[in-house]
């Protein structure tokens, strides 16, 4: 276990170090970190301090939330099929973000966007949790959320449907791919309590989510309260997921692959999964954003697609070797 | 002082009494079996107890908080559910950690060696057989260190020398000064062992007992509809049904 936590870290501080010495501004390794650590002002420190620190950062930051986020939830809904778009939050935050551009909310107002898409997550959550009940179980919850994406889905469509112009269509269109491009440190503020607060509301439950192995019934005269873990559980995902899409877009994929490649190497323990797992998510999605920029640096290769397109096969590739164990 | 305390203790699903009036008391040192008929309520009197559904009257557990219930009961439910490939050792260090603290590894190897689990530590639980699965649950129950344990047919799907290597575990216990209530099938093996019997019968308790005074000819043929063959051995008490009447 220990051994894995001293892997996963290393993995993560080098693809961070990696991540900021990738750009198009053609810049050394050596002087680029020199000038993110300087601070003489000159342009190279600009580029460091206001465009690249923040974009690794973020990615730190989505991914590790995105991957505790899906191992929290695959352990509470004991499926390894869970990801954190299951509670509609990821859904509602982006037709929050599209309607901010389509009001024009997000020309206008420099942080108009992620407020808008912030406010999403927040109604979204509350009508998740309205719906699904205290004291219902699981079952209510996974029904309320696949209610809200698909009525989240249906009225960004209608959004995209009355868009005045094709570019404003596109515009719509790109930012729900996801990306990490251009955001500033601002961003970084902005994601950064959310990002806490709900790693801090999943981490606290890691006793419960192993209790749960054994079902409901024995989970709760295990000293769990059930109708409390729900809560925080939803609460603790929305944060992250909803702060991630208001901050960088729709990203799939990240939150489902990573706690299954890793549960074999936790002992399938949900406790263990979850920091592992955020490990993980911080890995997949700066490598990913790495490989953004190397493979097609003059084309604005979308984020979203990148771990979709990677995160699918591998995804493939995992049912496979299931199927093999399980025949 | 009493383990569990039932007192005009009632059950209504959808409309539909399952039970009403049940008063009992169950004491350290005692060994109860549960039986009856299926349908009767065995599960739900135990669920209810425990307050995991809704019920009238009073329950000594119910009203317990979550932390305070684990202190008080251990239960195993009739589902064998282990949903993830977790080692056997740290399924069952799960009972340990459900009083609050940290995984207490003596107490695990203590449940462990009790079930005979040892061959299986380092095993995924998931991946054992049926009966290897019981054996980790109870295990793991076993951990928990409670002054009661409940279990709802936990030796369902054994084979006979694991049913009574089980059955003897919860008679040891009761033995220790703990209590175990435990439903289950075989008129035979809850004759042998326990030290009291309940059946639970007809909308509520039909007899409630030493195992001889409650499994009588009138009573099986009344609650379960069969004839039931009586003998004596130098080992205790044998019950074989017969034949459905």
């Amino acid at each position: 276990m220990s051994r894995l936590f001293v892997i996963l870290t290393l993995g993560m501080v080098a693809l961070f170090v990696i991540s900021l010495v990738v750009g198009p501004a053609q810049i050394g390794p050596v002087d680029s970190l020199v000038a993110l650590v300087a601070g003489d002002g000159s342009p190279l420190t600009l580029i460091m301090r206001e465009i690249r620190l923040p974009r690794a950062i973020l990615a730190v930051l989505i991914g590790g939330g995105l991957g505790l986020s899906g191992a929290a939830l695959q352990g509470y809904l004991r499926n390894p099929l869970a990801e954190p778009g299951l509670i509609g939050v990821s859904s509602t935050a982006a037709l929050g973000a599209v309607v901010a551009i389509h009001a024009g909310l997000a020309a206008s107002l420099s942080l108009g966007l992620p407020l808008a898409a912030l406010a999403g997550a927040l109604i979204g959550v509350f009508l998740v949790l309205g719906f699904a009940g205290s004291q219902g179980g699981s079952l209510t919850l996974i029904l309320a959320g696949i209610a809200m994406s698909a009525l989240a889905g249906a009225l960004t469509s209608l959004v995209l449907n009355l868009s005045p112009n094709p570019f404003a269509a596109s515009e719509i269109v790109f930012w729900m791919m996801g990306s990490l491009a251009d955001r500033s440190i601002v961003h970084v503020w902005l994601l950064l309590p959310f990002a806490f607060v709900g790693a801090a509301l999943l981490v606290s439950q890691a006793r419960g989510l192993d209790a749960l192995t054994l079902g409901e019934d024995a989970a709760q005269t295990m000293g769990i309260n059930l109708s409390r873990l729900r809560l925080v559980l939803v609460v603790g995902v929305a944060c992250i997921v909803g702060g991630s899409t208001a901050v960088a877009g729709a990203i799939g994929f990240v939150g489902l692959v990573v706690p299954h490649i890793l549960r074999p190497f936790v002992g399938a323990q949900p406790s263990r999964l979850l920091w592992a797992s955020g490990l993980g998510g911080a890995i997949m999605l700066q490598a990913a954003d790495i490989a953004v920029r190397v493979i097609l640096p003059e084309r604005d290769l979308k984020l979203g697609v990148v771990t979709a397109l990677v995160g699918a096969p591998l995804f493939l590739h995992l049912i496979y070797k299931t199927r093999r164990g399980l025949a | 002082m009493s383990v569990l305390s039932l007192k005009d203790f009632s059950v209504t699903l959808r409309d539909r009494s399952i039970f009403e009036g049940v008063t009992l008391d169950i004491q350290p040192g005692e060994f109860v079996g549960l039986i009856g008929p299926n349908g009767a309520g065995k599960t739900t009197l135990m669920r209810a107890a425990l307050g995991l559904i809704a019920s009238e009257g009073d329950s000594s557990l119910a009203g317990l908080s979550a932390q305070a219930r684990a202190r008080a009961v251990a239960w195993m439910p009739q589902a064998r559910e282990i949903a993830w490939p977790i080692p056997v050792e740290n399924l069952v260090a799960l009972g340990t950690q459900a009083r609050g603290g940290a995984a207490d590894t003596d107490a695990t190897d203590v449940a462990m060696a009790r079930m005979g689990l040892e061959p299986f530590r380092g095993r995924a639980a998931s991946r054992l057989s049926g009966g290897e699965q019981a054996r980790a649950l109870i295990a793991r129950a076993l951990a928990q260190d409670t002054p009661l344990l409940m279990a709802d047919e936990p030796i369902a799907g054994l084979d006979p020398a694991h049913q009574i290597s089980t059955m003897s575990v919860f008679a040891e216990l009761a033995q220790e000064g703990r209590a175990a209530l435990v439903s289950l099938h075989d008129l035979g093996l809850a004759a042998r062992h326990c030290t009291r019997l309940i059946l639970l019968a007809e909308g509520g308790v039909m007899a409630d007992g030493m195992p001889e005074a409650v499994l009588t000819p009138d009573n099986m043929a009344r609650a379960f509809g069969v004839s039931v063959w009586h003998g004596q051995t130098d080992d205790g008490p044998v019950f074989q049904p017969l034949e459905v009447l």
